[in-house]
């Protein structure tokens, strides 16, 4: 049924989307590994390989690959294939499409020389010296240009609303990027770079751009490939027209307030701390806003979530944003954090968001999308599909269980005085205490990234046009019955 | 727009309205807004608006609003860290002035010494002397009743409070002479010297001991004595009980005397405040058997 919307309208640029899909697939298997070893450096620190492999400079590396080359490319595939068929137009420039995928691959492979060659401006998600923020704002322009173009030369006249959310993304990353990364170069043939802004203004800079990379790249960008992908899959139409205005606009015009919460309790004024804090509770439902329409989209289609893993990987991504942007601002609740900041509980929360959320609606956005793009019937194995979907949901479980213990373990010993006034443990018999969590930890993403493999494999066989006998032939008798 | 308006129908399954809209296939329903989900948003609004009355929230010239409850973090901070003082201070009004003595006989206070002694030790001491004060090599075992400075609690008093060989002027200071490396002994000679050394802890006699001997009365016994049982006043150690430092192999052994030993412990005095080092002292002093 919406195949052949797609084969009738042959025109899309579909081999740009091709490239963004590989490369998601790619930087994906590479972040996760990436994220395995680190985790395991936690568990063995002599698997920290001095100086090029040591932690320090593989965590930037495994962030960074996750979230801007997985996510990050993910965002390029499909909001180069929604943007194409909800506006009812190929892409506004092939040429500036294919700039786009070589310039933000070589954005990702300099970022990660730099990372391991001990290059960093140190600043968390924005790691990277200047001359490669630089590039990625030429990049990143030229994106912009790539999406405007073609919403504005589309030939429907209501812009969809998976489109408001991707274009929020574009513009609002591109403002983050240029705010925070504002640094003066020292060396003259070297990398090093100092920011502009120096002490607590320089924390408040780096902390709106870092809870807004969340908000705009991980939420805003991948609640734009939701409000493609699940309705597609579902072959429902959206909720609430009403629910996804408001809740866009609530969103984007609180979220870009809510950084301060990052910096409770430090030389950042009371009044700014009481300003991220309250605005981070107002974001609530906003955020919840997406997930309401997403989940019932599926109303009065219920039964499909049976049968179909794909749409699974959706309602559970949609379960783990609703769960993730519940923990976030009771975590921004000053009391709460003062027990939950610098520790375990924020990777925990990190981690179900991006598992959860951001790796779970990828993972049904390219089931979805890989089938169409190599023009095959359907995927290779829905039970492959199957495997991943609940390997890698007990993978989640396993991690976020564990840094959920681990976290608030650690935030109780840390605090814990005795009646007598002195500090009860010290800070290395806390780091005792969580290691027996840093060996689960490392079994989640075992699983989690167990299951990505999983995918890759129906992937290799989806696209050499393998068919798989068994479920071909129970699909058949399916059919027959 | 107006052509949207007649694509609208109703789905069949919900019996929703459309909004007319349509991409790719996509349609959207009409339904209005949860009624849950506009009371929750609002009664967020509802609290962050009370909240900015309470507590400091938006800038103004000169400032921010303060709010009525007066809070500050440093305020805050300051009230949860008199709890915590006014716990220690039922029992330092009395610990103080008293004596190692006074302590030693009061329950209470030595309870609490002991606490804050383990509590000061997990926090400035175990990095080097470990968990519980097992030690290292270079770093003493606290636990055995062997010491190099003196058991005392005068004398661990003393050590902790000027370390060892530290920056500062009534630190303890000695040396273990480099005996190979200054040329004051041949490689045949510190073998003898090494060798008899390992006698005095029961090890197997060889041909040169008498030799070792020699050399030992020579050399080593002003400071490990001539029985080789130590000298507190120099802080060389027993060579008789089996108890080694830096370990009692033959090859460690020859290091020593080829090298030289000098380990540093830093000086507390300045760092740690007087209470606290009494209470390590005496916390040390139950740790290791204490004199």
């Amino acid at each position: 049924m919406t195949a052949t919307t797609t084969t009738e309208k042959p025109n899309y640029n579909d081999e740009i989307v091709k490239m963004f899909t590989i490369a998601t697939i790619f930087w994906g298997v590479v972040g996760f590994a990436a994220g395995v070893f680190i985790a395991s450096q936690m568990v063995f620190p002599d698997l920290n390989i001095e100086p090029w492999l040591n932690f320090g400079r593989l965590r930037p590396l495994h962030t960074s690959a996750v979230i801007f080359a997985f996510g990050g490319n993910a965002l390029f595939a499909t909001s180069y294939f929604v943007v194409q068929r909800t506006c009812g137009v190929r892409l506004w420039s092939d040429m500036l499409a294919k700039f786009t995928f070589w310039g933000y691959q070589s954005v990702i492979v300099l970022a990660a020389l730099g990372y391991v060659l001990g290059v960093t401006q140190g600043k968390e998600y924005a790691e990277p010296e200047w001359y490669v923020d630089l590039w990625l704002t030429v990049v990143w322009v030229a994106y912009l240009l790539v999406y405007l173009g073609t919403v504005m030369t589309r030939k429907v006249s209501h812009i969809y609303v998976a489109n408001w959310f991707y274009l929020a993304f574009i513009i609002t990353v591109a403002v983050l990027h240029l705010g925070n990364n504002i640094s003066i170069p020292v060396e003259l043939l070297g990398a090093k770079s100092y920011s502009a802004p120096s002490g607590v203004q320089s924390a408040m800079i780096q902390w709106w751009y870092g809870h807004n990379a969340v908000g705009f790249f991980l939420t805003a960008g991948f609640l734009g490939m939701m409000y493609y992908f699940v309705p597609k899959q579902a072959n429902r139409p959206i909720y609430s027209y009403r629910l996804s205005i408001v809740h866009f606009w609530s969103l984007i015009f609180i979220y870009i307030w809510a950084g301060p919460h990052h910096l409770h309790y430090t030389a950042l004024p009371d009044w700014a701390q009481t300003l991220g804090m309250t605005f981070s509770i107002m974001l609530w439902m906003p955020s919840w806003g997406g997930m309401i329409n997403g989940v019932m989209t599926l109303s009065g289609a219920w039964h499909k979530l049976r049968e179909d893993p794909v749409l699974q990987f959706m309602i559970i991504a949609l379960a783990f944003y609703g769960m993730s942007t519940f923990e976030g601002p009771l975590m921004s609740i000053r009391a709460v954090n003062s027990l939950s900041h610098y520790t375990d509980w924020t990777i925990g929360h990190v981690h179900s968001g991006a598992l959860g959320w951001v790796g779970f609606i990828s993972f049904g956005a390219l089931y979805y999308l890989v089938p169409k793009l190599w023009g095959r019937e359907r995927l290779y194995s829905t039970k492959l599909v199957s495997l991943h979907l609940w390997i890698a949901t007990i993978g989640i479980v396993f991690y976020i269980a564990a840094m959920w213990v681990s976290g608030i373990m650690q935030g109780l010993m840390w605090r814990s005085y005795n009646d007598m006034g002195f500090l009860e443990y010290s800070f290395v018999e806390t780091v005792m205490a969580m290691k027996p969590f840093y060996t689960i930890r490392v079994l989640g993403g075992l699983l989690y990234l167990t299951g990505a493999l999983i995918m890759v494999y129906n992937f290799w066989k989806t696209i050499r046009g393998d068919v798989n006998e068994k479920e071909q032939q129970l699909l058949s008798q399916g059919a027959a019955a | 727009m107006s052509d949207d308006h007649k694509k609208k129908e109703i789905d069949e399954l919900s019996g929703v309205e459309t909004t007319g809209h349509e991409w790719d296939g996509l349609k959207e329903l009409n339904n209005p807004l949860p009624r849950w989900w506009i009371w929750v948003f609002i009664i967020t609004c509802v609290w962050s608006f009370w909240y900015f009355v309470v507590y400091p929230s938006w800038p103004v010239p000169g400032g921010a609003t303060e709010g009525t409850s007066g809070y500050t973090q440093y305020r805050e901070l300051a009230m949860n860290q008199a709890e915590i003082t006014a716990r220690q201070e039922a029992y330092l009004s009395k610990f103080e002035g008293a004596s190692y003595e006074q302590i030693l006989q009061d329950p209470a206070l030595y309870a609490f010494a002991s606490a804050g002694g383990a509590s000061a030790f997990k926090d400035n001491c175990a990095t080097c002397h470990g968990a519980g004060g097992i030690g290292a090599k270079g770093y003493p075992n606290l636990n055995d009743d062997d010491w190099l400075w003196g058991g005392a609690l005068e004398d661990i008093e003393q050590t902790i409070t000027y370390g060892i060989r530290a920056d500062n002027i009534e630190s303890r200071v000695s040396q273990m002479p480099a005996f190979g490396a200054d040329e004051l002994l041949s490689r045949e000679d510190i073998n003898a010297v090494v060798d008899y050394v390992l006698t005095l802890s029961g090890g197997a006699s060889k041909s040169n001991v008498a030799q070792g001997e020699t050399i030992f009365m020579e050399q080593c016994s002003a400071c490990h004595g001539e029985d080789g049982k130590g000298m507190r006043d120099f802080g060389a150690p027993n060579l008789t009980d089996k108890i080694w430092l830096y370990g009692g192999d033959k090859e460690t052994v020859f290091e020593t005397v080829y090298a030289g030993r000098g380990g540093l412990m830093p000086a507390w005095e300045g760092r740690l405040d007087e209470n606290t080092i009494k209470q390590l002292t005496i916390y040390l002093h139950e740790l290791g058997g204490g004199e």
